[in-house]
């Protein structure tokens, strides 16, 4: 395969059984480099054990999963120090201050001129005032920023977000979704956003893959999606398959 | 780059040994913490000592042998638990899954645990051993080279177990973490801390001769009762120790595929 032409994240048939639940079914999808895909699902919809599989914190029980021509989990190391993730589900170490946080993962990445790219970082993401404050006496707001700029430490190619903007005011979340444009645009960096916010994914997004009880219910452009629903928001169109409503009956009722 | 699971870089273990540094001096009481067991620990039983060595011909003869072996214990004791500890505080924080999807190797993470085990065993030690030559006039330190024989042996087997509850810590989240505080107090029976190995019922000797530590609580007891190192002592413990150590490390990665089966590295608080 040309390598310039292989797609940064390439998801096989992918499969994830636990005990007593399925948690992704069979699902299928490729996203190119230098995109930002949104991945939307309600609740145990499969987004993040998706996401876990990706990064390889969770193994497959079938199917294949390749990120950046290395499958994983089994030739995670050959990739990860190129990717990064950001997620509610996992926190900073509360009693380190936020600079001492960030120094240990530049560190974990060999990030070169670590205390110049923690500078660049908490000047971007308004992190300055607080920087040698303990994680854990800062905001939630707050919190996501710091998390957000350890997932932006290595300068990632391909960045996983679990809700970045969840706990942010409307003005901070819209100047983080900025932030995020502005690094794909300079880096070309492959961007997969898992969120509940509509508006973000229609803003960030140029495709959209909506998951339903662990399988791809829809896979297309934000426009594309309003067009097939007959709907005017992205948020339409998530109640229309999350409630099962039937897309072609919709279309022409 | 190299990208194999093998690739070692000494860069990210003292990344992680810096983490656990900042941890340790951001809070005093932690750091008193270290100290006050083991000093508690020590002033009992040298007081003990001092009281059946008055009462007794036999321990007159054998001075040092219950502090000689509280201290020992400690190194054993103190040892797992700085390991097993530091491993803890990424549970606590919900941090494994930052760390796992990070370049860190298994083997560069379970090498900086073994670090903070030797500094927060240090930390806690050292004042110790001094207190009890003020208090005692026991100094562990004219073991001189059989502290160092006793000091290895016990550290590999302090780390051998501190790599097993790792294991069990990521397969089963922080329902095993009382593994992590108990776990140790089997071997405190087992091998012979405070009595000969001839005491226990004969089958039971067995079992406490395929521990390493027993070796080395014999070891001290023939150097302070018959002034005597026994050399052969610390090699049977040493091959002891490379079979316990390596069994450790290979329950540990397995435990380690298994929990990323049944995607428990997301979930580590729970």
């Amino acid at each position: 395969m040309d390598v310039k032409s292989a797609p940064a994240i390439a998801v096989e048939n992918l499969v994830k059984r636990y005990k007593t639940a399925t948690a992704v079914d069979g699902i299928s999808f490729q996203l190119a480099s230098g995109t930002v895909t949104g991945l939307l699902g309600g609740n145990g919809a499969g987004k993040t054990t998706t996401i876990a599989m990706i990064i390889g914190l969770v193994t497959p029980t079938a199917g294949t999963v390749a990120v950046l021509g290395a499958q994983m989990p089994r030739q995670r190391y050959r990739v990860l120090h190129r990717m990064n993730f950001e997620s509610p589900y996992v926190n900073m170490p509360m009693r380190l201050t936020v600079r001492q946080n960030l120094s240990v993962f530049a560190q974990l990445y060999a990030v070169p001129d670590e205390a110049a790219r923690i500078a660049s970082l908490a000047a971007d993401l308004d992190l300055a005032e607080f920087l040698d404050r303990p994680a854990g006496k800062l905001s939630a707001g707050q919190k996501t920023r710091v998390s957000l700029a350890k997932s932006l430490l290595n300068k990632p190619d391909v960045l996983l977000l679990d809700e970045p903007t969840a706990s942010l005011d409307p003005d901070t979340a819209d100047w983080v979704r900025s932030h995020l444009e502005r690094y794909r645009a300079e880096t070309g960096a492959t961007i997969l956003l898992a969120s509940h916010n509509m508006n973000e994914v229609e803003r960030l997004c140029e495709r959209v893959i909506i998951m339903k009880r662990g399988r791809v219910e829809d896979d297309d452009t934000p426009a594309r999606l309003l067009a097939r629903y007959s709907r005017e928001t992205l948020e339409e169109v998530f109640l229309d398959v999350a409630r099962g409503r039937d897309r072609q009956s919709e279309a022409t009722r | 780059m190299n990208a194999t699971g093998l690739e070692f870089s000494l860069n990210r273990v003292a990344a992680m040994v810096r983490r656990y540094w900042y941890l340790l001096i951001s809070s005093w009481p932690r750091l008193l913490d270290l100290v006050y067991w083991p000093t508690v620990q020590m002033l009992m039983w040298g007081f003990l000592q001092v009281y059946v060595s008055q009462n007794s011909g036999y321990f007159a003869n054998a001075a040092g042998v219950f502090i000689g072996a509280v201290l020992l214990w400690d190194i054993l004791f103190r040892g797992q638990l700085g390991f097993s500890i530091s491993f803890l505080e990424e549970m606590w924080a919900r941090n494994l899954g930052n760390l796992m999807m990070s370049p860190l190797r298994p083997a560069e993470f379970i090498a900086a645990l073994m670090v903070m085990s030797i500094v927060r065993l240090l930390i806690g030690m050292i004042p110790v051993t001094f207190l009890a030559i003020a208090f005692f006039g026991f100094n562990l330190w004219s073991m001189g080279l059989a502290l160092v024989a006793f000091f290895i042996n016990l550290i590999l087997t302090s780390w051998a177990i501190g790599i097993f509850v790792a294991g069990l810590l990521l397969r089963n989240g922080m329902g095993a973490e009382s593994m992590a505080w108990t776990i140790m107090f089997l071997f405190l029976p087992l091998t012979c801390v405070y009595y000969p190995v001839a005491v226990l019922p004969h089958w039971l000797q067995y079992v406490a001769w395929s521990l390493p530590p027993t070796y080395v609580f014999e070891g001290m007891r023939a150097l302070l009762i018959d002034h005597v190192f026994r050399v052969d002592l610390m090699l049977e413990a040493f091959a002891f120790n490379v079979v316990l150590f390596g069994g450790a490390v290979f329950a540990f990665l397995k435990l380690l595929d298994s929990a990323r089966t049944q995607g428990s590295l997301l979930q580590g608080a729970d």
